[in-house]
């Protein structure tokens, strides 16, 4: 059980979303369980969206009229915000569309020009395609090879062979927290031996920043990624934190205006970073609201936030552990301390979609499939699985609604 | 959507019809859908006029998918090919006898979906992916 002044709080946090006054079309309560897919937004960051377009729309950085200088002001100190937020300077944090193309442009600007054939790019078995594909290619590229920290029955990484997994690797790309499993990657010990190593450092920070207080200085990421749409922010802005000595050494990614310093007919030469990596017109509006979300973040407490999730798995693996007798199994590391507010299970033999599809009728929005970690759920030897995942704003009403929709299931299935 | 699960569909689900591979098919295809990562072969044995005369299906799915891959087979068993190749989705609908809620008709076509692949590609003399 959670302490009732922690659920109240959640409670109350709900209000705070719009969505949630809204009944599903068959006029049940929504109960949201999808935030590893896409977070609900606080009003307060709808109304950002709102008021800036209402009230100081205009481009930014080359304005000299008074909108055009709020907006510059209000993008730019969107930035310090979720530079504060995850302990880094604004001048590293580059915007860019979500994780997938953060890791993208560290994967062009940085991958291109330094890794080399032979060279060894180090990931986990449990990543997210965004976390993969991209090396791949950058792999077909150059000619590196791709090497793999495995995990185990339980979704938790073995590290027994890491050191010579390490030996020749240029680049570890890790996720921070699995969106399938929820393990959280134990950074504390796999980067410094990485850095020992003599490895470059990216995190994977889509499911990290929005549930766990994150600093990347104690981290000791080169680079961190994580997508705003996560972390109770708009779709269409995310953020790559690189270190300045890093940025300041990449070429650009994408090239164009504003990330220009000076232009000819035939050469260009290119502005400071972070700019020199925001080619054309920014995401203004969604980048600002950004800011909104992580002040609301700031004020709730990563603290807090790791706290609850970490309290209402807990009461969600305590509820669910009555579904066993029926067939539920629940996969992942299963100790909520080890891992994010995320479950992955099975019921019986019915396949993940159909359970998804009558906890819809429930309004139990949960997400099945591979969750994009295609490789992962081959190496397990599950062909899907149900994900529930938990954020600020559930509290154990949510749990007890998707217990009383898996029993529907269940009772559906016969079994 | 709830109203969906009745028995013949669990039936068809826990006990696929015509679940299996032919020893020298005919025909071929296999498909999946990229949503959900579920994934459906077809193998057809044809005689010489055309006619399907063995169908089996594998793979693996949701109950939409292969409860419908199930009952399509059952259908056209001894259907011309040409016939095949030319079925609409309705004989799905119709098979499942319920409603599909829009977000799950892929899962409903799959089965659909590879046979008149492995049908149009047997009549357009395609080479079998084997
Ligand atoms: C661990 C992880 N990495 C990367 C991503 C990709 O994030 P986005 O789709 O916002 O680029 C996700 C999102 O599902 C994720 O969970």
């Amino acid at each position: 059980m959670l302490r009732p002044s922690e659920m109240q709080k959640a409670l109350r946090v709900r209000d705070d979303f719009p969505i949630f006054t809204r009944p599903t079309a068959r006029g049940k309560r929504l109960v949201y369980l999808d935030s590893a897919a896409t977070s609900q937004k606080p009003l307060c960051v709808i109304e950002t969206l709102d008021e800036y377009y209402r009230e100081y729309n205009a481009n930014i950085h080359r304005g000299v009229y008074e909108i055009a200088a709020r907006a510059t002001a209000a993008f730019e100190e969107a930035r310090a915000k979720v530079a504060r937020f995850v302990g880094a300077d604004p001048g590293e944090i580059v915007w860019t569309r979500n994780t997938t193309e953060a890791i993208n442009l560290i994967a062009y600007a940085w991958g291109n020009t330094n890794v080399r054939a032979g060279d060894a790019i180090l990931l986990t078995e449990l990543e997210h395609h965004s976390n993969l594909v991209p090396w791949q290619l950058l792999a077909q590229r150059t000619g590196a090879v791709l090497r793999f920290i495995p995990v185990d029955k339980n979704g938790t990484l073995v590290l027994d062979d890491l050191d010579r997994l390490l030996d020749g690797c240029r680049l570890l790309s890790i996720a921070h927290v699995s969106n399938t499993l929820g393990t959280i990657s134990p950074l504390e010990t796999i980067v410094p031996r990485a850095r020992a190593a003599g490895a470059t450092i990216v995190v994977d920070g889509a499911q990290s920043a929005p549930h766990l207080p994150v600093d990347v200085k104690a981290l000791d990421a080169d680079f961190y990624a994580f997508s705003a749409h996560k972390m109770l922010g708009p779709t269409g802005i995310g953020a790559l934190y690189g270190k300045r000595a890093l940025l300041e050494s990449m070429p650009p990614f994408l090239s164009g205006g504003d990330m220009i310093r000076a232009v000819e007919y035939d050469r260009a030469t290119f502005n400071d970073p972070p700019w020199k990596f925001e080619a054309g017109t920014s995401n203004i509006a969604d980048a600002i609201a950004f800011g909104t979300a992580v002040d609301y973040l700031t004020e709730l407490g990563p603290a807090w936030v790791r706290e609850h999730e970490r309290a209402i798995t807990a009461y969600a693996l305590e509820r669910l552990a009555a579904l066993e007798p029926r067939g539920l199994h629940v996969y992942g590391p299963k100790d909520p301390a080890k891992t994010g507010g995320v479950l992955s299970f099975n019921l019986a033999d019915v396949h993940a979609h159909d359970v998804a599809s009558i906890l819809d009728t429930e309004g139990v929005c949960i997400r099945a499939g591979h969750h994009c970690t295609m490789p992962l759920m081959r190496k397990m030897g599950w062909h899907s699985t149900a994900r529930a995942s938990f954020y600020v704003y559930n509290a154990e009403e949510d749990v007890d609604a998707l217990v009383t929709a898996l029993e529907k299931a269940a009772h559906i299935f016969k079994v | 959507m709830d109203d969906f699960y009745r028995d013949y569909i669990l039936d068809h689900y826990r006990n696929p019809r015509n679940f299996g591979h032919l020893d020298a098919p005919t025909a071929s295809a296999e498909d999946l859908n990229p949503l959900c990562g579920d994934q459906i072969r077809m193998e057809l044995q044809i005689d010489d006029g055309g006619i399907v005369r063995a169908v089996r299906f594998s793979g693996n799915g949701c109950a939409i998918s292969l409860a419908s891959a199930s009952m399509l087979t059952e259908s056209i068993s001894g259907m011309p090919l040409e016939d095949v190749a030319k079925l609409s989705k309705d004989v799905v609908l119709e098979n499942v006898g319920i409603g599909i809620s829009p977000t799950r008709m892929k899962c409903a076509m799959l089965g659909l979906r590879v046979l008149k692949s492995a049908a149009i590609g047997e009549l357009a003399g395609w080479p079998d992916e084997e």
